[in-house]
């Protein structure tokens, strides 16, 4: 029955490879990658399901027993992500099928995404270090080709400071593993967990998780956030979407299950050194969505200070804040692709991304305009949209643990968020419209579904938060005790 | 012999740095390359070198090698090899479409 686990990630990969074959047709490759996307996110959900009313369940392969081999683990964390990036990524395609060129969708759009996904998913489940950085390069070399497919300049240049970065820091994720190995000599997470927790975390021991720290920042964009406005503005706004709503989650899941489960004794000085980098992630996001006029770059600063947020929750690190961040990051994937593909549709009408092009497309197209009235709202944390159940909770653990100054900032930089964003509603939804009826460009048909099912999910979490509570706090409970998922793990055999 | 290996890994992080660092895009791709070089023999000599014969049954020795540094520097190689072949065609391309092969000249200009 644990054999299920494998196929959120290898279900995109088999898909994926049969695509390719099915170059020239690039309706069919998208209507056959949206139900693969579909059944991997059924599957998901079936295995959240399963984990929620059995506990944590593992797929040892090749029967290797841990800590020996490498095995899948699927806790609720990790499948709470697992079907939200799936759902994510089946909208964002089935967007794909509607509004990208022929030319796009016939270079292997579709095969890319799906190895893209299969990394994701393969990073959210896996269970052993090496395995996760296998994962990871999955992804990121499926990201590269992404960045690159639509050939302009600007993505071009971008796409060598996009790889050259992540270059580096795979870089140091080897370093960082190579040392681990040569202290603990293991690699499967439970265990390291187990032998750090025996031995206690020496000095030697906090310095290696601080250069994971600095591996993962990189991927999530914490701090270390300069790549990402460029290399997220570039591409295809799908691709963004994607990007946005995905890449950087995985390096903020791994952040969260390495310093909940494995590093988690030292917290005055790994958790502090979080906490300053959040803070400083908050404040330079908060500049960047305020500065620029080209609501691409906006957006791009909006996934970064999304960051910054989440990474206030492990700061924090009481349980109540760890479920603030597990409700604000399935939030934020769902909300950062709507915001990218409303984006997305008001550049492809008014033919610019500059605001200043863009004025009273309100009178236009309503139903976009209120769209992205809705995305703003979920975004600054407005009940009952989806942003405000994870803000409130983080907000009132930094109270309880008295960390004022990020509450202080986690809460400015929602002003911030929605500063920038009623910015933009305001210059491009309302004012003079520039662009007559009869000369409006008109909506592809169809072209608007994606956005609306985004905007009926955001707002069903925000009203079905009751129901999620218990795979939160389960995912939360989890994060927190790490015994739970090192018994799972290295227990008895199911 | 352990201290030997990581004298070299220095000396090779050295280089590749020095590479990375420089304007030229293709100066910067060896570069990766022999950073990830480097890392591989880190990994190696992690897992102590030479101790034993080859980690195989019937093999009757008392002491066998670490044979999971070995594994990993295998799917590290491999993945470092994609990557790189990934990022010349990338410069190539670029070179193609830009003009230029100095990183310097791809900042890019503010009226995009």
């Amino acid at each position: 029955m644990n054999s299920i686990l494998v196929f959120p990630m290898l279900l995109p990969i088999i898909v994926g490879v049969l695509l390719i074959f099915l170059r020239t047709y690039g309706r069919l490759q998208a209507w056959v990658s949206i139900v693969a996307m579909s059944i991997t996110a059924g599957m998901s959900g079936y295995l959240l399901h399963v984990v929620q009313t059995e506990g944590i369940i593992r797929l040892d392969f090749g029967g290797w027993e841990p800590p020996f081999g490498i095995l899948f683990v699927a806790d609720s964390f990790s499948m709470l992500l697992v079907l939200t990036s799936s759902i994510i990524t089946a909208i964002c395609l089935s967007y794909a099928l509607i509004s990208t060129s022929k030319e796009l969708q016939t270079m292997y759009f579709y095969p890319t995404v799906l190895f893209l996904i299969a990394g994701v998913n393969g990073s959210f489940l896996t269970g052993d270090m090496f395995n996760l950085f296998v994962c990871f390069e999955v992804m990121l070399l499926s990201s590269y080709v992404l960045l690159t497919l639509g050939n302009s300049k600007r993505q071009l240049r971008e796409a060598i400071k996009y790889v050259s970065i992540n270059i580096v820091s795979s870089w140091f994720f080897l370093v960082a593993l190579a040392f681990l190995y040569g202290t603990l000599g293991t690699l499967n997470m439970a265990h390291l967990a187990e032998r750090v927790a025996e031995v206690g975390q020496t000095p030697l021991l906090t310095t290696i998780s601080i250069v994971f720290l600095i591996v993962f920042s990189l991927k999530a964009g914490l701090l270390l956030y300069f790549w990402l406005p460029g290399s997220y503005s570039s591409p295809p706004i799908v691709t963004s979407a994607l990007f946005g709503a995905l890449l950087t989650k995985v390096g903020i899941y791994a952040l969260f299950r390495v310093f909940s489960l494995i590093f988690y004794h030292q917290p005055e000085i790994t958790h502090t050194i979080i906490g300053i980098m959040a803070v400083l992630t908050l404040i330079g996001g908060s500049l960047g969505a305020i500065a620029f006029n080209d609501i691409r770059s906006i957006a791009a600063y909006n996934v970064v200070i999304a960051v910054g947020f989440m990474l206030v929750g492990l700061a924090i690190a009481t349980p109540s804040a760890i479920e603030g961040s597990i409700y604000y990051l399935i939030h934020d994937m769902v909300a950062k692709a709507l915001l990218f593909l409303v984006i997305g549709t008001m550049i492809t009408l008014s033919g610019t991304s500059k605001m200043a092009g863009m004025s009273g497309l309100m009178k236009n197209y309503p139903l976009l305009g209120w769209s992205f009235f809705i995305t703003m709202l979920s975004l600054a944390g407005i009940p009952p949209l989806s942003g405000f159940i994870g803000k409130i909770l983080i907000s009132s653990a930094a109270i309880d643990s008295g960390s004022y100054v990020l509450l202080a900032f986690a809460l400015l930089s929602s002003m911030f968020v929605l500063y920038s964003l009623l910015r933009i509603f305001k210059n491009c939804f309302w004012g003079e419209t520039i662009v007559s009826k009869e000369e409006q460009l008109p909506l592809r048909r169809g072209v608007l579904v994606p956005c609306l099912v985004l905007v009926s999910l955001t707002i069903a979490i925000g009203l079905g938060t009751e129901s999620m509570a218990p795979y939160i706090v389960n995912a939360a409970d989890t994060l927190v005790n790490p015994d739970i998922y090192i018994n799972a793990v290295l227990g008895k055999t199911q | 012999m352990e201290s030997l290996i990581i004298v070299l890994v220095g000396v090779l992080t050295t280089v590749a740095i020095y590479l990375v660092l420089s304007k030229n895009v293709v100066r910067v791709i060896l570069g990766t390359a022999i950073l990830s070089h480097a890392v591989h023999l880190l990994i190696l000599s992690m897992g102590d070198l030479k101790v034993g014969t080859v980690p195989l049954l019937g093999e009757e020795a008392t002491t066998y090698v670490d044979a999971l540094p070995q594994a990993l520097i295998l799917t590290a190689i491999v993945i470092s090899f994609a990557v790189t072949a990934f990022v010349l065609v990338l410069a190539y391309r670029a070179y193609q479409e830009l003009g230029t092969d100095d990183l310097g000249a791809m900042r890019g200009s503010q009226d995009e």
